[in-house]
């Protein structure tokens, strides 16, 4: 249930009146928290950021995450990343 | 590696996550981001477990949480949570799979984010019973990163 630990923290963090973004791996947990930004990666459980010791990678993931600031729409925000899953 | 879909995981967790009810809301809670990321000062959080020397391990179902200094090299983080539900070998190698602090850094130093907080948390995952944790732990600590005056909050699970 951590993706639910993550949408309920980022709830109480915005409700303060501070902006946030999460990565998800769990699409159907993700829309019932409905936390305000979160980008649903193509990655089994453990590796949110995609792969160990691959800071191109991880970067791409961050830069997409940071990415949905920029999204006009209305709250809740869940864009799927546009990473390729691994082979 | 594919997609998380339900069917992969084992039997056990396949069965209680389809019958877990899990907390559901209607709506949800917005503060749009006034500044440019340049000028914002953020601070992370993870669910993947990870703690320091010194500090408690968590347990199970465990809603509290973990500060981690800014200062600290990524490679002294301990545990990571312990789940059937997933394969903890990734971030035994590389924290920053769930919890990007060395990546953070790189951005501070491209100066594409302001600055880092000099602090940031880390929480336990498969949590449950969350009562403790929406009520308690989770207000607590975003009352913290206000006081810290931090502008983003970005948030990894495991």
């Amino acid at each position: 249930m951590c993706n639910q630990s993550v949408g309920l923290i980022q709830r109480a963090i915005e409700e303060v009146g501070i902006s946030t973004v999460s990565i998800t791996l769990l699409e159907d947990i993700t829309k019932k928290v409905k936390p305000p930004r979160a980008l649903l990666v193509p990655y089994n459980l453990g590796y949110p950021l995609g792969e160990p010791n691959n800071p191109v990678l991880q970067h791409a993931i961050i830069a997409e995450t940071l990415a949905l600031f920029e999204c006009d729409d209305e709250p809740p925000i869940l864009k799927v990343s546009q990473q390729r899953e691994e082979k | 590696m594919g997609m998380p879909f339900l069917r992969e995981l084992n039997p056990l967790i396949r069965f209680f996550m389809r019958f877990y009810p899990g907390k559901q809301y209607n709506t949800t809670p917005h503060t749009p981001l006034r500044i440019p990321l340049n000028e914002c000062k953020v601070a992370l959080i993870t669910t993947a477990g990870f703690f320091l020397d010194g500090q408690n391990p968590f347990e199970l179902n465990d809603c509290s949480y973990r500060e981690i200094p800014n200062s600290i090299q990524t490679d002294k983080l301990k545990g990571g949570h312990k789940s059937s539900a997933y394969d903890e070998q990734g971030i035994e190698t590389d924290p920053n799979l769930a919890f990007p602090l060395d990546r953070f850094r790189e951005l501070e130093a491209e100066g594409k984010i302001g600055s880092l907080n000099h602090r940031h948390f880390s929480f336990m995952g498969s949590i449950t019973k969350p009562m403790a944790l929406i009520k308690n732990t989770a207000p607590e600590v975003a009352q913290i990163l206000k006081a810290d005056s931090v502008d983003v909050v970005f948030l990894t699970p495991v």
